[in-house]
């Protein structure tokens, strides 16, 4: 006669189940993350505008910040490489984790870790000098001397963006002569030249028509084989085409987080389904 | 109703358009009238005698203003030199790197100084500035003063630029875009490289604005100078010299000596050659600003 082995199964709700995947996906994250975030904090004098914020960021993936405005999505975007600190009147606490070290720490080589994330503003900010000297203007702070360097560098990520046809003969001319959408692939162009492992990009194609929004998109899905990019965005259908990791945020707290069909199309939250019943 | 409201229109077009003529047609009169008054002298000598002539002599009908030029240019190049950086310098400090509670503070101060009149300066420099030149920098320099010079006029004068120096640096530090401060500082810009590179290129017409007005405000200044350059005509390059600026001149001898030929139109012709410098100043900065804009 056979003997009849018994192992005992728990009964799982649908609740359980739910929460033990996104306990699987976060310990996924955690292992393949480049950014943690932990107990993040950002106050003024009226007010929190972050509060207590805890995220992995996953590597080579695009995440999508969303939420309405004044949620504190740039806030978080510009803590993540101390861009704060240039506004003093913020208390900014907390741990923000990248490789192994913790960036709020004093004494940190601030320089050489804002040259890690490239950063790409709403409105593009070309600095006040030519088209090219804006590429090699990151190199040279970078202490990059050699004049055949940065030249093969300027043209590689004026390529890179799909602007070198367009400005290879005007080279020198004021970087402000560009369209604004032109502007923004030079700001990016900048950025990439100096090699950083982060793309920060805060609504970067809320000044831009449609055709220059579509080809910042495009690059952007190239680029993340290569880098993390972290996005700021109010517009829904673009954090549909472009996230592979949505996080929604609500007056300073994180609300949700997930793959963007997930959370997206089926939101857990009354407020996430409200603000995209709203947003829609 | 429509009839009303399009007269309404015209009518405060008509208005807002005089203004702008009357204020326009202020220099042009006031430069036609100082060359009238000038004519009978510019009839008698050459423009190149009166300008490159060191010799004056009312007496005998020799009016040369070279050293009334280089008295003025010398003391305002020495206000400019010694107000310029300071101005510069403490509008970075106040709007990059200092507190915005110490800003806050300085504005009014700022204005407060801007408010002084000229004649408080010019006792203030007869007080403090003209012994100091004379009981320490000057023997610091291994030479003696009476304290009244072309330095005392020249710091006074600083004193005088630099609340409006400072006041319009400040605002064209505040006028540069955050977004720009952080594209610098992103790309792994020290402070000081981000100052250095965007601050001040970025700045860099208005800066030169700020540095034209103060020039041109030091050129014309009258009393506060007037109290402390001593008044003797010199043409030297020492600082502890006394020197006499043109509108020490006019301030010193309108209204006297009227019975000396042509010394009603000497002095009128020093007011005309202010006149016609300080439009030169304000037109050369204003070209540099519009070459400088293009960056």
């Amino acid at each position: 006669m056979k003997q009849m082995t018994f192992t005992y199964q728990p009964t799982l709700s649908a609740e359980s189940v739910t929460m033990q995947n996104e306990i699987a996906m976060a310990e996924e994250i955690k292992d393949t993350s480049i950014i943690s975030i932990k107990n993040l904090n950002v106050k003024t004098r009226d007010g929190a505008i972050l509060k207590n914020i805890n995220l992995e960021i996953p590597k080579n993936k695009i995440v999508v910040l969303l939420g309405p405005s004044g949620c504190g999505k740039t806030t978080l975007l510009k803590s993540l490489n101390r861009l704060t600190d240039l506004h003093k009147e913020l208390k900014v606490s907390g741990q923000i984790i990248i490789d192994g070290q913790d960036i709020m720490k004093a004494g940190q080589n601030l320089s050489a870790m804002r040259q890690r994330m490239g950063l790409l503003s709403q409105r593009p900010f070309p600095l006040p000098a030519s088209i090219y000297k804006n590429v090699a203007y990151g190199l040279k702070l970078k202490g990059i001397r050699s004049k055949k360097l940065i030249a093969h560098s300027v043209e590689t990520n004026l390529k890179r963006v799909g602007l070198w046809n367009e400005v290879k003969d005007r080279l020198k001319s004021p970087a402000t002569s560009l369209s604004i959408g032109q502007q923004q692939r030079l700001c990016l162009a900048r950025g990439l030249a100096v090699k950083p492992t982060i793309i920060l990009a805060d609504e970067p194609t809320s000044a831009l028509d449609p055709i220059s929004t579509k080809i910042i998109e495009n690059l952007f899905k190239e680029l993340k084989q290569h880098y993390t990019i972290i996005m700021v965005t109010h517009v829904l259908r673009q954090a549909l085409r472009l996230a592979d990791h949505v996080v929604f945020m609500y007056y300073g707290e994180i609300i949700e987080q997930g793959h963007p069909d997930e959370i997206l199309k089926n939101p857990k939250t009354t407020i996430l389904k409200k603000y995209l019943i709203d947003g829609n | 109703m429509n009839k009303k409201r399009r007269l309404t229109d015209s009518l405060v077009n008509i208005w807002m358009r005089g203004g702008l003529y009357i204020l326009l047609s202020i220099p042009v009169f006031i430069g036609i009238g100082l060359y009238w008054k000038a004519a009978p002298l510019l009839n008698e000598h050459s423009l190149t005698e009166l300008i490159f002539s060191s010799k004056w002599f009312p007496m005998r009908g020799e009016f040369g203003f070279l050293p009334f030029i280089f008295s003025s240019v010398y003391v305002t190049l020495l206000a400019f030199i010694l107000s310029a950086p300071l101005c510069l310098f403490a509008a970075i400090y106040l709007t990059q790197f200092g507190k915005m509670r110490l800003l806050n503070f300085m504005l009014p101060v700022i204005d407060i100084l801007a408010g002084i009149p000229s004649v408080v300066y010019g006792v203030w420099g007869i007080l403090v500035i003209v012994p100091l030149v004379s009981d320490k920098i000057a023997p610091f320099f291994g030479t003696i003063s009476s304290g009244y010079s072309l330095l005392a006029g020249g710091i006074v004068l600083a004193v005088m630029c630099i609340p409006y120096m400072l006041n319009m640096l400040i605002e064209v530090f505040n006028t540069i875009p955050v977004g720009m401060k952080e594209a610098s500082l992103s790309l792994g810009a020290t402070h000081w490289e981000m100052v250095k590179h965007v601050i001040i290129r970025k700045g860099f017409p208005g800066i030169i604005s700020a540095f034209g007005l103060g020039i041109a405000k030091a050129f014309g200044e009258t009393i506060a100078v007037l109290m402390v350059v001593g008044n003797t005509l010199n043409i030297t390059l020492s600082p502890f010299k006394a020197g006499y600026p043109l509108p020490a001149l006019i301030a010193n001898n309108y209204g006297e000596m009227m019975s000396i030929p042509d010394y009603d139109s000497a002095l009128m012709f020093a007011a005309l050659l202010l006149f016609v410098v300080i439009l030169i100043i304000n037109l050369f900065f204003r070209y540099f600003i519009h070459k400088t804009e293009k960056i």
